[in-house]
C-alpha cells in the first residue's frame, strides 16, 4: 500500500507540474487498472482518486502516463534525449488507443522575433511528429500548429521560464 | 546629408483640400538637417491662427497646437513659447514685423486664419515666413468639413516640413498596430488604428482572437495581418472602411508574415508545412500563389523593395537567423548581414536606400538600418526587447515597439515608439493601452 500511495502522489505531481518526466514510461498505461485494486481501509481520499483515475485515451490519461510536452534548447528544434523518450512513450500510448488523434503545438520563448518564432515553433512541433511517424504512428493522426512566443506557460523573463516555454505540447483532439 | 531649403518656389497648385494662395520665388536661409547626427532644433514661432468668432478662435488655437506638436516631435524644430511673442498675433494679417521675431530668435514664423463658411465647412489659411530672409516661403488656403480640422493641421504641418527640409512630409498619416492589455498568458490583443500623433484612436477587432503584424496596403484602405482565429494562424485581409475581412489562401497549414507589394496587387507571406517555412507571393486578383524560396531552412519576414524587383527576408540557412536579398523570381539570393548576432524583420525603406531590421545580440535587441548591399550598418534604438520597425512614408522615421521584462505574474509593458534616422530622437507614441507591431500608412489621399 505504501507503494500505491507513492504512485498516486507521483501522478498528482505530474498533473500539477505539467512536466514531462518520461520515467513514467511505456507500460504506464496499465497503471489505472492496477490502481483499482486499492483497499478501502486506507484513507478515503486515496481510494476515491483511484476509482476516478483518468479515462484511458484522454488527455488527462496521457498527462499522467506519458506527459504532455517536450522541451528544446535555445533556437533549437531537435528532440533532446529526454524528449525522445517522451515521444517514444507517446508513440506506444497512441498505438494503444488507435482512435486518438493528436495536435502537437509548437512554442518558443520570448527572446526572439514574432515571425521567426512562429516558424521555429512549427519546426519543433514537426520534430515530434516526424519521430512519431518514424515510430510507426499513422501521419494522419498527428496535426501540428505553432503559436510562436505568444502563449507562454510559465510567466516571467527568466532563464527558467524561457526553458519551460521552449516546448511542444500534445493535445488530444 | 544636409538638406537645404534654398529653392525657388512654387507655382500655385490646387491642393488636396484647397488651393494655394500664392507664393514667391525666394532664396531662404534656413537649413534643416535630417540625418546628420544630433542637430540643434530650429526655433520656430507658430502663432495661434486668428479667427473672428469665438469658435473660430478656438479652432485656430487647436490647429496651431497640432502643428506645433507635429514639428516638435520631429526633433528638428523647437516651437517658441507664445508668451515670448512681441508682435500681437492678431496684427500678423496686416504685416509681419520681422524685427520683433528676430528678437526672440525665431528663424521661421507660421501664421494663419480659421474661418467657418456659411455651408458649415472650415477654411484655413496659413503662411510660413523666413524671419531673417524676410520673405514668405509658403502660403495656402485649405477648405474641408469642420470635422477634418486635424487632418488640415497635419497637411499644413506637411507643407511646412517639406518647405524647410526639402523632404516629403509624413504627418497626414495613420498607424495601425496591435493594442494589448492583461498579463502575458491572458493578453488581449486587438487591431487598432490612430493618427500618427495618437489621436482618433479606434479599435478594429474585438479581441476574441489574437492578432499580430498588421501591414498597410500602399494603395488602398486595406490591412493584411495575422490572426489566430480558430486557433490556426492565418493571414487575413481587412478592408478598414467596411470592416469586411477574409482569409487569404485556402490551404490547411499556417500562413504568417504578410506584406503588400508596392503596387498593392500582391501579398508576400510565409507558409509553413512539415517543419519548413517558405516564402510565397499571392496575387490578390487571381488568388494564385507562387513560391519564391525552396530551402529546408526557415525563410520568413519578407519585404519588397519599393520598385518591386527584389525581396529582403530572414533565413537561418547559414546556421543562424540572417538577412538575405533575392530577386522577385526567387533567384540570385545574397546574404547581406554579417555582424555579430541574429538579424530579423527586415523592411525596405520606401525610398529604397535603406533596410531597417531587428537585431538580437548579447542580451539586447536593437533596431538598426543598413544599405541594401549590407554596408553602412548602424543601430538607432536598443532595449531589453525592441522589435518590428516600420517606415514613415518619407523614409525618414521608424516606428517599432519596446517591451519590458515580465514579472512572475506575467505583468508586462509594451509601447510603440518612433525614432528618426539620426537615432537621437526617440519618442513614445502614446496609446490608450499597451501596443506592439505598429505599421505606418502611406500619406492619406
Amino acid at each position: 500500500m505504501r507503494f500505491k500511495l507513492l504512485t498516486m502522489f507521483a501522478a498528482a505531481l505530474f498533473l500539477s507540474a505539467c512536466a514531462s518526466n518520461s520515467d513514467n514510461n511505456a507500460d504506464g498505461s496499465n497503471d489505472g487498472s492496477s490502481a483499482t485494486t486499492g483497499t478501502t481501509d486506507q484513507s478515503s481520499s486515496v481510494s476515491s482518486s483511484s476509482i476516478q483515475g483518468p479515462q484511458p485515451g484522454t488527455l488527462e490519461h496521457l498527462v499522467v502516463n506519458v506527459g504532455d510536452r517536450v522541451f528544446f534548447g535555445y533556437d533549437q528544434s531537435d528532440l533532446q534525449a529526454e524528449g525522445q523518450k517522451t515521444t517514444e512513450a507517446l508513440a506506444v500510448w497512441m498505438n494503444s488507443y488507435p482512435a486518438v488523434t493528436l495536435t502537437v503545438e509548437g512554442h518558443a520563448d520570448e527572446r526572439g522575433t514574432r515571425e521567426y518564432n512562429l516558424a521555429l515553433g512549427e519546426r519543433r512541433a514537426n520534430s515530434v511528429r516526424d519521430y512519431l511517424v518514424a515510430l510507426g504512428v499513422n501521419p494522419n493522426r498527428v496535426q501540428v500548429v505553432s503559436y510562436g512566443k505568444e502563449r507562454p506557460t510559465v510567466l516571467g523573463s527568466t532563464e527558467e521560464a524561457w526553458a519551460q516555454n521552449r516546448r511542444a505540447v500534445f493535445v488530444v483532439n | 546629408m544636409l538638406i537645404k531649403a534654398t529653392r525657388g518656389l512654387l507655382i500655385a497648385v490646387v491642393g488636396v483640400l484647397g488651393i494655394a494662395v500664392g507664393s514667391f520665388p525666394v532664396q531662404a536661409e534656413i537649413n534643416v538637417s535630417i540625418t546628420e547626427g544630433f542637430v540643434e532644433p530650429l526655433p520656430i514661432a507658430i502663432a495661434d491662427f486668428n479667427g473672428g468668432q469665438p469658435e473660430e478662435q478656438l479652432i485656430g488655437r487647436d490647429i496651431s497646437e497640432v502643428i506645433s506638436g507635429n514639428l516638435e516631435r520631429t526633433g528638428l524644430f523647437k516651437p517658441i513659447d507664445n508668451k515670448a511673442f512681441i508682435q500681437d498675433v492678431r496684427s500678423l494679417s496686416t504685416g509681419v514685423r520681422f524685427g520683433d521675431w528676430r528678437l526672440i530668435n525665431a528663424q521661421a514664423l507660421v501664421s494663419g486664419k480659421a474661418a467657418l463658411l456659411g455651408d458649415g465647412r472650415l477654411q484655413v489659411e496659413f503662411r510660413l515666413f523666413d524671419v531673417y530672409g524676410e520673405v514668405m516661403l509658403e502660403g495656402r488656403k485649405l477648405t474641408a468639413p469642420k470635422t477634418a480640422w486635424r487632418r488640415m493641421s497635419h497637411q499644413i504641418s506637411d507643407y511646412i516640413y517639406t518647405e524647410l527640409t526639402g523632404e516629403k512630409g509624413y504627418f497626414d498619416t495613420r498607424i495601425v498596430y496591435v493594442s494589448e492589455t492583461g498579463p502575458q498568458n491572458r493578453r488581449q490583443r486587438r487591431l487598432a488604428i490612430m493618427d500618427q500623433d495618437g489621436f482618433n484612436h479606434k479599435f478594429l477587432t474585438n479581441g476574441r482572437w489574437d492578432v499580430f503584424t498588421p501591414r498597410f496596403s500602399p494603395t488602398s484602405q486595406e490591412v493584411t495581418y495575422l490572426s489566430f482565429e480558430g486557433n490556426v494562424p492565418k493571414v487575413k485581409l481587412l478592408d478598414i472602411p467596411s470592416g469586411r475581412e477574409e482569409t487569404l489562401g485556402n490551404f490547411k497549414g499556417m500562413s504568417f508574415a504578410p506584406r503588400f507589394s508596392p503596387d498593392g496587387n500582391s501579398v508576400v507571406m510565409s507558409l509553413a508545412d512539415r517543419g519548413n517555412t517558405e516564402i510565397y507571393t499571392m496575387d490578390l486578383r487571381t488568388r494564385k500563389f507562387s513560391r519564391l524560396t525552396n530551402h529546408p531552412a526557415i525563410d520568413t519576414s519578407p519585404s519588397y523593395s519599393p520598385d518591386g524587383s527584389k525581396v529582403v527576408f530572414n533565413s537561418d540557412r547559414g546556421g543562424s537567423q540572417q538577412l538575405y536579398v533575392m530577386d522577385i523570381n526567387g533567384g540570385n539570393v545574397k546574404r547581406i548581414s554579417f555582424n555579430k548576432g541574429r538579424y530579423a524583420t527586415p523592411v525596405w525603406s520606401p525610398r529604397g536606400d535603406l533596410i531597417a531590421f531587428t537585431r538580437l545580440s548579447g542580451r539586447k535587441f536593437y533596431i538598426g538600418v543598413m544599405k541594401p548591399d549590407g554596408s553602412g550598418e548602424r543601430m538607432l534604438a536598443e532595449g531589453y526587447h525592441v522589435e518590428g520597425p516600420t517606415w514613415s512614408p518619407n523614409g525618414r522615421v521608424l516606428s517599432y515597439f519596446k517591451q519590458g521584462k515580465s514579472d512572475s505574474r506575467g505583468k508586462v509593458k509594451s509601447k510603440v515608439y518612433t525614432v528618426d534616422l539620426s537615432g537621437y530622437n526617440e519618442r513614445e507614441v502614446v496609446t490608450p493601452l499597451d501596443g506592439v507591431d505598429p505599421a505606418w500608412s502611406p500619406l492619406l489621399q
